[in-house]
């Protein structure tokens, strides 16, 4: 099992610049913000479940960009069809990164499915995603961050990570100026005036 | 062995009327086009098959077959991050999946349009439609969605043609609902 904090530094610290990020709710938003603010991320404050759809939106739309989408164990499980839904659609520049501590951990800790018998990553392969990795030590983690700027179809990763709360590191939570700041960085605001 | 139950609602909502031809789902498509939707998003709904078949044939527009209709608050706030715009088709009780997140719609002013077929109104036969049906309206309003409505075949497009307007050209959230009068009766027994 990996440190969150650890993780997410080596899969972030040399982003590309056609990666656009999505984080789910809590945790992950933290961690992605922790790494250093960026008009190219995404932050999810809420809408909790919602994380994986919004990278598929953006993924379908912008084919020139690659999408990650990341998110924690408790916020996929919510959306556990839209994993479904990505699997019929695979665009080929979206990735989702699930950092699985098995607990839910801005309520207090509690346990979540992925600590019983509920396997994210295989469930991403049930539904037809077939570029899975399954990270949990620093060699795989590795192979994921060498994988982010140039994956060239569907990626799902399970990462797993310690249950611990590190400090957090909180980004605006203005939704406003999250989209609009993300469409002025990708473009998105050009062509719409007519 | 018993003889079945003769159900005279089911043979009554089973008997269909004469309706003109109407083509509003095409019309509807036409909008989408005009208009540069370039992705649907969907639960499969039968008073929007034809929209549905007509969307999935076009070689610029996305259809996204959604397992619930909360997906495609997602997917359209997604779509319009990278400067696409999007509709959402879904039923009446749809709406119902979707308000926890249409906080994503309010929070960021994303625009959003959903064409809602109304169930649990004109002529129902079944009695499960009715609670989300029928609150349908307000549900939407308390969300902050703006709510207008097509009763006939000929104010559909227009209607919807409006809503788009104003979704995108404010970044507002609309719903159009398409009355249950308008899709016609369900046949329950073939």
């Amino acid at each position: 099992m990996l440190d969150r904090r650890t993780a997410i530094t080596a899969l972030l610290a040399h982003r590309s610049r056609d990666l656009a990020i999505i984080t789910g709710l809590g945790s992950a938003t933290w961690d992605v913000a922790s790494v250093g603010d960026h008009d190219r991320n995404f932050y999810l404050w809420g809408a909790m479940g919602g994380a994986a759809m919004v990278g598929l939106g953006l993924a379908l739309a912008r084919p020139d960009l690659r999408t990650a989408v990341v998110t924690g164990d408790g916020e996929m499980l919510m959306g556990l069809g839209s994993l479904a839904t990505v699997g019929v659609q695979r665009p080929a520049n979206l990735a989702i990164i699930v950092l699985d501590n098995g607990v839910y951990g801005e309520t207090g800790m509690q346990p979540s499915h992925t600590r019983h018998a509920v396997d994210l990553a295989a469930t991403a392969r049930a539904c037809g995603i077939d570029l899975v990795l399954d990270v949990a030590e620093p060699d795989e983690l590795q192979r994921l961050a060498a994988l982010l700027p140039g994956f060239d179809r569907t990626l799902f990763a399970r990462v797993r990570i310690t249950p611990d709360e590190p400090p957090r590191v909180l980004p605006t939570r203005d939704g406003v100026e999250l989209k609009l700041r993300f469409r002025r960085a990708v473009g998105a605001d050009r062509g719409e005036a007519s | 062995m018993r003889e079945p139950t003769w159900d005279k609602e089911a043979e009554v909502a089973a008997t269909p009327l004469p309706r003109s031809e109407t083509g509003w789902p095409d019309q509807l498509f036409g909008v989408l086009k005009a208009k540069d939707i370039r992705q649907v998003g969907y639960v499969p709904d039968a008073g929007h098959s034809r929209l549905i078949e007509l969307c999935a044939a076009d070689a610029d527009i996305r259809d996204v077959v959604l397992t619930t209709e909360e997906e495609g608050i997602g997917l359209a706030a997604g779509a319009w991050l990278g400067g696409q715009r999007a509709v959402l088709l879904m039923q009446s009780s749809g709406v119902g999946n979707c308000i926890n997140m249409l906080s994503l719609t309010k929070n960021c002013r994303f625009p959003l349009v959903m064409l809602v077929t109304m169930r649990g109104e004109w002529a129902e036969f079944n009695p499960w439609q009715v609670p989300m049906g029928s609150i349908v309206e307000p549900a939407l309003r308390l969300c902050d969605v703006l709510v207008s409505r097509a009763d006939h075949a000929d104010a559909v497009a227009d209607t919807v043609e409006a809503a788009i307007e104003l979704a995108f050209g404010g970044e507002l959230a609309v719903a159009v609902l398409l009355s249950q009068r308008l899709i016609g009766r369900k046949v329950w027994v073939k």
